[in-house]
Formats: C-alpha cells, structure tokens, sequence
C-alpha cells in the first residue's frame, strides 16, 4: 500500500487524533496528538491492511527553530514499516513543552525499550509506563539532555565524573607519570598537583 | 696433526647489533653497557596495549595485519594491560570512558609509553564538544602523537618507530617502586 493510502486510513480511523499529513518527497509523515499514540500504533500494527510488525526507529525531536502550525515543542518520531506487506509510514506525536512525556510503546514492540532510553537521555522526554527509564548512553550522573536546542555544544559545566578523575590524575603525577607529555585540567588544578617529571 | 701457531688464534670477532650493543658469534653473549642492552630489548619489543575506539583502530589492525606486518618490529598486540608496554589510543576518547582508560593506564606495569592515534586522541579533533575528552594527555601522560584522521598505517608505524627512538635514548628508567 503506498504511503499516502495508509495516512488516509489512519486519519479516516482516528480523526480527532491526527492534526496533519505531510508529504515530502514520497514520504509521509502523519502528525498526531500523544494522547492516544498507543492505540494509534497498536491498531496500525494489528490491522490486516497495515501489519506494520516492524518498529524501525523511534526518535526525539526538539521543534525549537521549526515552522508550523501543528507543531508543539517536541515530538516523537516512530517509524514503522511492514515486514509482510513492505510498506513504511513515519508517525509524529507532537508533546509540550511544559509537560515532556508520552505514553511509551514497549508493550508494542519490547524492543523500544533502549530507543526510548535513548530518546529520554538525550531530548529529555520522559515515557510513562517505561519499565527501566534510565539513561542509557550519558553517565547517569550527568547533568541536562544535551540534543535540546537550548544546551550549549560544549554543556554548562564539567561532568563531575571527569573532574574527580583529573584531581586523581593530578594526585598521582607525584607516583612518577613517565616523561609523556601532561596537559591537566585547570591552572588551578596543575598548581596544586605534585612534581612532574 | 699440526703444531698450532700464535698466529693462527683470532680474536673472538665482536658483531655490533645495535648501538653500543655487540654479540660475540659462536657464544651466547652479548656486551655492552647495561643501558644500551636494557633500551635495545625494550625497543625491540614494544607490546601495545590496543584501545581501539573509533574508526583510527581499524587502520590500527591494517598496520598490523599482513601487508604492513607491525611484528617485524616485535610489535605484538596484547589483549591485556598487565603484558603490555605501550599504549595505542586510537579513536575519540569520550568523557565517559576517560576513567576506563586511565584504570587501563593504571593496571600497565613500568616502563609505559602511550601513543595517541589520530586527531581525536590528540586534541579531540572536530569534536568539540560536550561528550569528547579534549586529547588523551588531560588523562594520561602521552609519548608520541600521530596526526591524521585516521592516520594510515604507515603513520602509525612512522609513530611506533619514534617511540622506539625515544625508548633508546632513555637513561636508567627503571621501575619505581609503588
């Protein structure tokens, strides 16, 4: 089935759901609101004219600096595509600023587990009902969600974990560090480390 | 059976096989200052320890696969910090894994050298970012550094042969006590 025939048929089915459908280039994205993303995503892959079994890739992303009226701050990109019928579709679930979550999809597909792991480290939106949402590539001390458009491209302040390694590396300079070359931390940091070698 | 002549005896010929290092043929023996012996043996037989980490370790498996052969030098990969010499960061260090790699550094026996493969591990490179460790040496001293991205084999041996000269001007490092 091509693209835009799916589109219709979700909008056909869940017509206070989708706000809108864009098409570019041959590929469709259908706009929806998160309230209701589960059954939406349940009825597309349990349909006998869809069968889409095949989470392909389930993404943030941060609208920031986009135009559109549709568009709220974040939303959430699930592509999905049908192993027996070979047809894709891309959904879009639009979620708010103030209140950045989404019902999440792992009892569809229990391998978005990770990708929404993913998508909550890096982009800050939090899936309701996630049996494990932790950070997944960040240490999980880390502080911020470093793919929304408002954190800077080298952050707001050291991670913690890398500066306690560098007062240990400071702290062992006096072990003898070989005669490599030592560029370590601040000027702060290199006054109060031991003899170089 | 002969009577043997004063002149027929020759002096044991000395072989010199590195700098200030000679072999006497016919014996097991070598001479030379205990320095230039101990620099020979370790520069002939730098066992890096391969922290592979992005696209650089691969061009770091080419050095050492057949066509360019790292084990004519006695180059030979360890798997293991603890039967390693040497060092080789290749790829981009990330914040993250900087402890790792310093724990790695940390379990090396003396004397170690590290090698800082490509312009990640050098200064970070393009990555300027909030994720990537601005070059290994904020996290471990670094002997030799090979520019490139990623460098090719031939860089990476250019750098272990740099290595290998540092190695045999050293003087009296021993190991240190702990």
């Amino acid at each position: 089935m091509e693209s835009m025939e799916i589109a219709g048929k979700v909008r056909d089915r869940f017509q206070e759901e989708v706000l809108d459908i864009c098409d570019f280039h041959g590929q469709v994205g259908i706009i929806v609101k998160r309230e209701k993303i589960v059954d939406i995503l349940r009825w597309l892959r349990d349909s006998p004219d869809t069968k889409m079994n095949h989470l392909m890739d389930l993404c943030g992303v941060d609208n920031k600096k986009r135009q559109g009226e549709n568009l709220l701050r974040y939303e959430v990109v699930y592509n999905l595509y049908s192993i027996p019928l070979r047809h894709l579709i891309r959904i879009r679930a639009q979620v708010p600023e103030d209140d950045a979550s989404i019902d999440t999809v792992t009892t569809l597909w229990c391998g978005a587990d990770w990708h929404e792991r993913e998508c909550y480290d890096l982009m800050g939106i939090s899936f309701d009902g996630h049996p494990d949402l932790r950070r997944i590539l960040l240490p999980e001390d880390w502080v911020g969600h470093p793919l929304r458009k408002e954190y800077p491209l080298r952050g707001r302040e050291e991670w913690s974990g890398l500066e306690k390694l560098q007062h240990k590396v400071v702290e062992l300079q006096q072990f003898g560090a070989g005669d490599g070359i030592m560029r370590t931390g601040t000027k702060k940091l290199q006054a109060k480390g031991g003899k170089k070698s | 059976m002969g009577e043997v002549k004063e002149s027929d005896i020759k002096e044991p010929a000395l072989v010199e096989i590195a700098d200030g290092v000679k072999k006497i043929p016919g014996v097991n023996a070598i001479l030379g200052p205990l320095n230039a012996i101990v620099n020979w043996g370790r520069a002939g037989s730098i066992w890096p320890m391969t922290f592979g980490l992005a696209c650089c370790a691969i061009e770091m498996m080419d050095a050492g696969a057949s066509t360019n052969d790292l084990d004519r030098f006695g180059i030979i990969f360890r798997a293991s910090p603890r039967q390693a010499d040497c060092m080789i960061v290749a790829g981009t260090l990330t914040k993250k894994m900087s402890p790792l790699l310093r724990r790695v550094y940390d379990q090396m026996p003396e004397p170690r050298y590290v090698l800082a493969m490509g312009s990640c591990a050098c200064s970070g490179g393009v990555f300027n970012s909030y994720a990537v460790t601005q070059g290994v040496d904020t996290i471990v001293p670094v002997d030799v550094y090979v520019p490139g991205c990623p460098p090719r084999p031939a860089a990476l041996m250019q750098g272990l042969i740099k290595l290998q000269e540092k190695i045999l001007q050293e003087q009296f490092r021993w190991s240190q006590w702990r």
